[in-house]
């Protein structure tokens, strides 16, 4: 079959690898329909994170149909349109069972890189690397669906596959920055990053009672599709004192809950960029953490830090006296996205949560290369490059 | 000149001799035991998993040669499962590093099947690697992986 491969860093192709095999009872073969970028996947290829394998599938925001299923999936039938979320859960583990899905203890098959990485191991996700399971991705016209009775959710009829998409990783990431950081009425919410992901976050605070929300970015585009399809505030980084800002439109306060959405490979205007840039071109920090620091920084005494954006690493000058002497919950997770996923489905289908407009770029898999190249560049507003793999180029 | 060279020649007798002392500690520490329990917490009830006898198969292989531990986890989180070598692996440097070979140290075999008993009990199942494979493996992910490897301890696939 045709699949979008890692060959190194910067290096992606189009290549014909072996279609994916049934291994388990509960496993299904789902034929992919639409498959995303996510702002993630650009770490993979600038490098930054460990165990990736030159042939590597990539991709893990998607919707397909179900074409096989093992003996013991009970709860889908052959072609079915399902949203597949982008972390494996075996759904019985102590982990899933309490909603911290992306934990599940079952659900990657290697666990040695990420316990010696990180102490223990995450669960697995398809297309990100070995130290998350090796799972190859979903740019490809095949893959295998593990635990496919809990992982893959049906979608409802009526909501196009467009909207569906983006319920298998932005929504729910999204959702779950706004809910896990304690978003209640009233709250005054600061999101940085106006990606796919910090959208929906913005949409979830403000549909779980946020008096004020404020989307932070640089991109033009990005802040005026926030301001248009999402309704939340925005703040042009480049152009003001963002910290100033954020304490004048919340009566001095600061915000009560502030959501990190950019990751390790964020830009700053402040002569940090190039220092934490060249720190982390030798190697000496692995991630740049300017919306982090930012976050924290502006967030009112005792608020809430959620940090939304991936790190694999160590980062330099995380400012931990901010932390402590201001009393902040600083709280973190890969996306527990089955716990979300069947109530944004619902959202999506009644029209209170809008994500189409995320897609800016449509092509086939076979222009996928470039298609990351534009949304790497952010050329011509790319926000997500979205991949047929049915379709010819 | 000479008031800096006061002031470095003290200060860098205090890091050897800290150093020194330090690494004295270390010698004097008891060896880390080879043969320590290792343990897995299985989301089952413990009334229902109490006897070794009910272990699957991936820890029934190993018969006699392990010793196994079957307790209540605290908080309801279900049941602890512990497992360890009635024979402590080889001792000293060069028998452990002998010890660790492709098939991995013996105490990662032990946690593997631990883990894969938990996996069993919550899931019928153990999940398989993807397969075939699409990936070519590069000498500096090799080295990775033998680093990983060779670091042995408890880790376990």
């Amino acid at each position: 079959m045709k699949a979008l491969c890692w060959e190194g860093i910067d290096d992606l192709s189009v290549k014909d690898v072996p279609d994916p095999g049934m291994e388990n009872r509960q496993d299904a073969i789902v034929k992919v329909t639409l498959t995303t970028t996510c702002g993630s996947d650009l770490h993979l290829l600038g490098g930054y994170i460990p165990q990736m394998r030159p042939g590597d599938v990539i991709g893990h925001e998607f919707i397909g149909e179900i074409v096989e299923m093992g003996s013991q999936v009970r709860r889908h039938r052959v072609g079915d349109r399902v949203v597949v979320c982008s972390f494996i859960g075996c759904g019985r583990c102590w982990n899933c069972e309490h909603g911290l899905w992306s934990l599940c203890d079952n659900s990657n098959p290697d666990p040695t890189p990420g316990q010696k990485a990180w102490g223990f191991e995450t669960g697995g996700v398809y297309g990100y690397s070995h130290v998350m399971g090796g799972f190859p991705g979903s740019h490809a016209e095949y893959i295998r669906v593990p635990y496919a009775d809990y992982d893959a959710f049906p979608i409802p009829d009526g909501v196009e596959d467009e909207n569906a998409l983006f319920a298998s990783d932005a929504a729910p990431t999204g959702w779950m920055g706004a809910d896990l950081g304690g978003v209640k009425p009233g709250d005054i919410v600061a999101v940085w990053g106006a990606g796919g992901v910090g959208q929906m976050a913005a949409r979830a605070a403000m549909l779980l009672g946020a008096e004020r929300v404020i989307v932070i970015d640089r991109l033009p585009e990005r802040l005026a599709m926030t301001e248009r399809h999402v309704g939340a505030e925005t703040i042009d980084y480049t152009a003001v004192d963002v910290l100033a800002e954020l304490r004048e439109r919340s009566g001095g306060r600061g915000p009560d809950v502030c959501i990190e959405a950019v990751g390790m490979e964020a830009h700053s205007p402040s002569p940090e960029f190039v220092y934490d840039q060249a720190k982390k071109r030798f190697h000496v920090e692995t991630e740049r953490p300017f919306a982090v620091r930012e976050a924290i920084l502006a967030c009112r005494k005792g608020g809430t830090v959620f940090i939304l954006g991936v790190f694999a690493g160590t980062v330099a000058k995380f400012p931990l006296g901010a932390v402590m002497n201001k009393g902040l919950t600083v709280r973190s997770a890969q996306q527990h996205g089955h716990r979300y996923i069947p109530m944004l489905l619902q959202r999506i289908a009644k029209g209170e949560l809008v994500t189409r407009h995320l897609a800016t770029h449509e092509m086939s898999l076979d222009d996928a290369p470039r298609g990351y190249e534009m949304f790497k560049k952010k050329e011509d507003g790319c926000v997500r490059a979205v991949f047929r793999p049915d379709s010819s180029a | 000149m000479r008031r800096s060279v006061g002031l470095t020649l003290p200060a860098g007798a205090g890091v050897v001799a800290a150093w020194l002392l330090a690494r004295a500690a270390r010698r004097r520490r008891e060896p880390e035991p080879l043969n320590r329990w290792q343990m897995v917490t299985i989301n089952y009830p413990p009334q229902r998993l109490s006897e070794p006898g009910e272990l699957p198969e991936p820890i029934a292989r190993f018969g006699e040669a392990l010793e196994i531990m079957i307790r209540p986890a605290p908080g309801g989180r279900g049941t602890e499962l512990g497992a360890r070598l009635r024979e402590s692996p080889a001792r000293g440097r060069i028998a452990k590093a002998a010890g660790r070979t492709a098939e991995g140290d013996a105490r990662q075999v032990v946690q593997s099947a631990l883990r894969a008993a938990k996996s069993l009990i919550e899931t019928g199942e153990v999940l398989q690697p993807p397969a075939p494979p699409t990936t070519r493996r590069r000498t500096a992910a090799r080295l990775s992986e033998l680093a990983t490897l060779r670091a042995g301890g408890e880790g376990g696939r």
